[in-house]
């Protein structure tokens, strides 16, 4: 079982507090109409599913409720950082040595 | 009593206490602090099992939990519990065990036949004999292979005992409390850090219980275990378990324990649980888990009576049980020395010592000929006699040559073997880690740490008491000083004695025999030889992982840890490729067997998930009423009077509602309130349909898509103010819907100022709907006009209902006139019952479930997730009506315009009415347009609802079709096993298709 830092609650806790909300960053288009079909299924459908760091959201839904993202290693699902919503993703070479803290 | 193979003194039981058991319904006895196994071999018996596959008579050969044949069942509670492992079993007065897979009984099993027939069972013979004919797979070759195969028999009747489950963190969690795991626990624990030790024995010490050649602080390292669990135990910091398994190594330092609380009283308090499974969360782990020995590989080294070096060892030092009277000691390595000399030293006649090795140590062969035993160095075991226990070995001679000269036969009564050692990494290669061979150890050793750990001790192959005490003490402080920055001088002890010395050999000996008649087993359990496993590589198995699959070696529940490296070493030489390119299976979780009942703790029987239950719970079991299950709620499903069966009752139920007036329970629909500047803003951006333009006292259907244009749920919205709705959601949609509108706001429209609160359990609710449904209820409310003017179809007020609070809507799900009454919750007893005791003094029932379904079914209403599956859109349903086609964007709207979704031939949402009135279709039918497709033929659709309507004196049914808004009036078919039904495509609305009921 996972342990997720909440950067709204501050605290870490186990992953059956938190779900998680699939790839972060993917944003809906602001003028859907104008959006053609390919672009439209690019954003319901296509996803990135890397073998390595990846961005996801979570929510910590049995917490305070509030989506926030993560960086995640999918291959050793180790945590990298925790974000709020709206934060710039965070590059791997300005990432602090511990995850979470 | 008599316990002919008890010695004299010593050991760790309690003498003074003898314990009565039963084997096979045969009287024994043993004392306190004596395993089943030490019990049984203090009584002489070896003979203990029937191996899986040969039924080969099986002895017990490990002092520990990777025993692979010592399976017993325990009785307790009038059931018994297969497949315990005799030498984890821990005595108590009473206790009951059996032998398993043996018929008729242990001594004479028919199924010892399978030995004789073994040329007809080689590696993958399933794979090769049970290939055809296919019509065999099912009734004649699994039954056979299911009755044949297995150990234990499943226990018949329920679980009567209790699990627990306890959630903890700790700073450093050491598993294992042999010399590394103490000190190690020692050192973390006086640093202050939070420290948690489990151990799988009854007792903390590992090795040290059984070491006699050594000593700590210059005394008998028994004593050092004593002072040290005193220490340990007298800290607040540290939690001590034992009987305690390190079963699993999950993510982020997630650890789980099975902790077996009861299996060892003989009368236990029934309020204690059976077992605890222990959630550690470990901000550092320390893996002690120790070594253990490995078998040789040579034929018949399965015969009750031989057994391993060190197994032998610790039945004498620490059960006082002598594991024969004559015994042989065969060996690759210097730890089995010490067990010839300690069996001496109690009397034992050790018959010869065979040691593989050319030039054994010189020191130990002096010791041995102070004993007077019998040394014979390059030699080997060829082979071994006797039925149910061992009479006598085989020797050879290796030879320069490479071959095995014959080395003459020598009696004995007991076997002790060693090919080695190897350490314990389940745990570490269940944290991820990836083992490293070390070629000087002849074993796989942890790697890096992926996870927050560090091995110590002989599960890192360090050895010899001093060594493995300083690696715990370095181990437990570091641990503690990278959890929790404390640091602590403590006085090291030192000790002398428990060296490994040399030695070690790895796969099958060489013999003088005819390698295709005899079994030299590699893993005992699964009844896999030396053969097999050669096979699998001629035939093409050439990676670890498909030789395991294919011979089924290593698959027992030890995991392997007793025949994986011989396995490889076996597979690596008859591949001649080096063991790193054969490579290692992963250990998984768990280490080893975990019962069902500590996974599953309380959350069994009513536990198993949670009930929900409305208001009108009580009234509706006291008044016959029927349930049915909708998600977790119990909802009422139909109310049926003396004589009445389901049909009966529903079929009342609808005609009342239609001519009179129904009272229906309504709380378990999802409610949720939406506040705030931008709630409207908010609804128009979710829902398909408009809401800026609703006046506050009004309600309107919503219907809610996902952003690729299919329903996902729908309900009706109230405007209670400018700021403020009352939105409900399906039963079992309401958690996801509350999710999904959460999602959006918080993450695409973080502008909007709205706030969402789940409402759903705050309000009861009553539905009350027929023509009656107005004067019925209008005694009960106040402040608010019901008038048809005042208080038109689609309306939301606030007034009271009995003098309290309430929100009265008019909608309606049937078609009739109807009101849904909602108060808090804590009023909702009152309110059920009230209206509930009125209702049939006024002609009116109360009905459930099934009548809704049928009255809104009349009317074409959709249940989502029942008439549409995902993949229906609002024109698909026939809900084009419910778009707001001017609004600049909701979710779903350019989804809407996906090609796909306008093109032709979509399913549409149409009626069905059967050519025979009183033919029901099943729901879930295919529907053709021939009405005898071939075989292949793709389905035009399927029926999604079908009931017998009251009001039509008919069947009726609700269907999505191919094209269907277009082929209204078309006969279509429902193929089914009795024959093709002809039905006609109709519209969705069956009654009232004006409407005029619901405006009156």
């Amino acid at each position: 079982m996972l342990l997720i830092y909440c950067p709204y609650c501050q605290v870490e806790r186990a992953e059956v507090e938190f779900r998680c909300g699939g790839e972060a960053h993917i944003a809906r288009p602001s003028d859907p109409e104008k959006t053609t079909d390919e672009d439209w299924v690019e954003f319901l459908y296509m996803r990135a599913n890397t073998k390595g760091v990846i961005a996801e959201r979570w929510r910590h839904i049995h917490g305070c409720g509030r989506f926030f993202n993560a960086l995640r290693d999918t291959v050793s699902d180790n945590f990298l950082t925790f974000y709020k919503t709206g934060e710039p993703m965070p590059t791997l070479e300005t990432l602090p040595q511990e995850a979470g803290k | 009593m008599s316990q002919p193979f008890r010695t004299e003194k010593g050991g760790r039981i309690d003498r003074g206490e003898e314990l009565t058991f039963t084997f096979d319904g045969e009287e024994f006895h043993g004392h306190k602090g004596d395993t089943l196994a030490s019990a049984l071999l203090a009584n002489g018996v070896h003979l203990v099992g029937r191996s899986f596959k040969y039924h080969r008579p099986r002895g017990i050969l490990s002092s520990g939990s990777e025993e692979p044949n010592a399976l017993v069942g325990i009785y307790r509670n009038g059931d018994q519990t297969p497949n315990l492992r005799a030498t984890q079993i821990e005595l108590y007065d009473g206790l009951e065990a059996i032998s398993q897979n043996r018929f008729p009984s242990l001594g004479f099993d028919v199924g010892a036949v399978n030995d004789l027939l073994s040329p007809l069972f080689p590696a993958g013979f399933y794979y090769k004999t049970f290939m055809w004919p296919k019509s065999f797979w099912d009734r004649v070759y699994e039954p056979i292979i299911r009755s044949a195969a297995g150990l234990g028999k499943p226990p018949r009747t329920p679980d009567q005992d209790t699990y627990a489950n306890q959630f903890a963190h700790c700073d450093v969690l050491v598993a294992g409390s042999g010399p590394s795991g103490l000190a190690a626990a020692l050192a973390a624990a006086e640093t202050g850090a939070r420290v948690i030790l489990c151990d799988e024995q009854a007792e903390c010490g590992g090795s040290l219980l059984s070491e006699s050649n050594a000593s700590i602080d210059g005394k008998d390292p028994a004593n050092w275990v004593h002072e040290t669990v005193a220490r340990l135990s007298s800290m607040e910091n540290v939690t001590l378990l034992p009987r305690t398994t390190a079963f699993g190594y999950f993510a982020h330092n997630f650890v789980a324990l099975a902790e077996r609380v009861t299996d060892h009283l003989a009368e236990p308090d029934s309020k204690l649980p059976r077992e605890r499974l222990w959630q550690v969360r470990a901000k550092e782990v320390v893996i002690a888990a120790g070594a253990i020995e490995r078998p040789m590989v040579f034929p018949e080294n399965d015969r009750p009576g031989i057994m391993l070096a060190d197994a032998g060892r610790t039945y004498l030092n620490r059960y006082g049980v002598k594991v024969g009277h004559k015994v042989l000691v065969a060996t690759a390595c210097d730890t089995a020395w010490q067990a010839a000399f300690d069996l001496a030293d109690h009397g034992v006649e050790v018959v010869a010592i065979v040691d593989v090795r050319e030039t054994p140590p010189d020191n130990l062969i002096a010791i041995a000929e102070a004993r007077g035993i019998r040394v014979e160095a390059g030699c080997v075991v060829t082979g071994t006699l006797g039925r149910k226990r061992i009479k006598s070995a085989l020797l050879g001679r290796l030879m320069t040559s490479g071959q095995v000269a014959s080395g003459g036969q020598i009696d004995c009564d007991a076997l002790l073997m060693s090919g080695g050692w190897t350490p314990t990494v389940s745990l570490y290669s269940q944290s991820r880690g990836k083992v490293v061979w070390a070629p000087e150890k002849g074993a796989f050793l942890p790697g890096i740490s992926v996870q927050k750990e560090r091995s110590t001790g002989a599960s890192k192959a360090v050895y010899g008491l001093q060594a493995c005490l300083e690696d715990g003490y370095a181990a437990g402080e570091a641990a503690a000083t990278a959890a929790s920055g404390k640091t602590a001088t403590i006085t090291y002890s030192s000790a002398y004695g428990g060296e490994a010395g040399s030695g070690g050999i790895l796969g099958a000996l060489p013999h003088d025999r005819n390698a295709s008649r005899v079994k030299a087993f590699v893993d005992y359990q699964n009844d896999v030889t030396a053969k097999d496993v050669k096979l699998a590589v001629r035939e093409g198995m050439h990676s670890i992982e498909h030789i395991k699959r294919y011979t089924t070696t290593g698959m027992a529940t030890d995991q392997g840890r007793l025949s994986n490296m011989n396995a490889l070493e076996i597979a690596s030489g008859t591949l001649d490729k080096p063991v790193t390119d054969v490579g290692l299976t992963t250990f998984r979780q768990p280490y080893t067997p975990t019962t069902f009942g500590l996974f599953a703790g309380i959350s069994r029987g009513d536990f198993f998930d949670a009930v929900r239950k409305t208001a009108s719970h009580e009234w509706v079991v006291q008044h016959g009423g029927v349930f049915e299950d909708v998600s977790q709620w119990k909802r009422a499903w139909y109310f049926p009077k003396p004589g009445e069966d389901m049909h009966a009752a529903v079929e009342r139920e609808c005609r009342t509602v239609r001519e009179s007036v129904g009272l229906f329970d309504a709380s378990t629909l999802g409610k949720i309130e939406v506040v705030g500047p931008d709630a409207a803003e908010f609804l128009e951006r979710m829902y398909t349909n408009p809401w800026k333009k609703l006046a506050p006292g009004r309600c309107r259907y919503g219907l809610l898509l996902n952003d690729a244009g299919f329903i996902v749920d729908d309900g009706v919205i109230g405007r209670l103010a400018e700021d403020r709705f009352h939105v409900t959601t399906t039963t079992g949609g309401a958690p996801n819907v509350l999710a999904t509108m959460e999602d959006y706001l918080q993450t695409e429209w973080s502008d909007l100022n709205v706030w969402l609160t789940s409402t759903t359990e705050q309000y009861s609710v009553a539905a009350v709907q027929g023509p009656k449904a107005r004067e019925f209820i209008a005694p009960f409310i106040e402040g608010i006009d019901l008038s048809a003017d005042a208080f038109p179809h689609m309306s939301v007020k606030e007034g009271t209902f009995c003098g309290v609070p309430c929100r009265l809507f008019r909608i309606s799900f049937t078609g009739e006139l109807g009101f849904e009454i909602n108060v808090s919750r804590r009023y909702g007893e009152m309110m059920w019952e009230t209206l509930a005791t009125e209702i049939e003094k006024r002609g009116g029932t109360p009905y459930g479930t099934e009548t809704m379904h049928v009255l809104r079914a009349e009317k074409g209403y959709i249940i989502v997730g029942q008439d549409t599956d995902g993949t229906v859109t609002p024109y698909d349903a026939g809900m084009g009506w419910a778009i707001g086609k001017k609004k600049f964007d909701f979710v779903g709207k350019r989804g809407l315009a996906r090609t796909d979704l306008v093109a032709d031939g979509r399913k549409q949402f149409v009626g069905l009415l059967t050519k025979d009135p009183k033919i029901r279709l099943e729901e879930g039918a295919q529907i053709t347009t021939s009405e005898n497709p071939a075989t292949g033929t793709a389905a035009e659709g399927h029926v999604t609802s079908s009931y017998y309507s009251a009001a039509l004196e008919r069947t009726i049914a609700l269907a999505i079709v191919k094209n269907g808004h277009a082929r209204e009036g078309q006969t279509l078919y429902v193929p089914m096993p009795e024959g093709s039904i002809p039905v006609e495509v109709t519209g969705t609305v069956f009654y009232d298709k004006e409407g005029a009921q619901l405006n009156v």
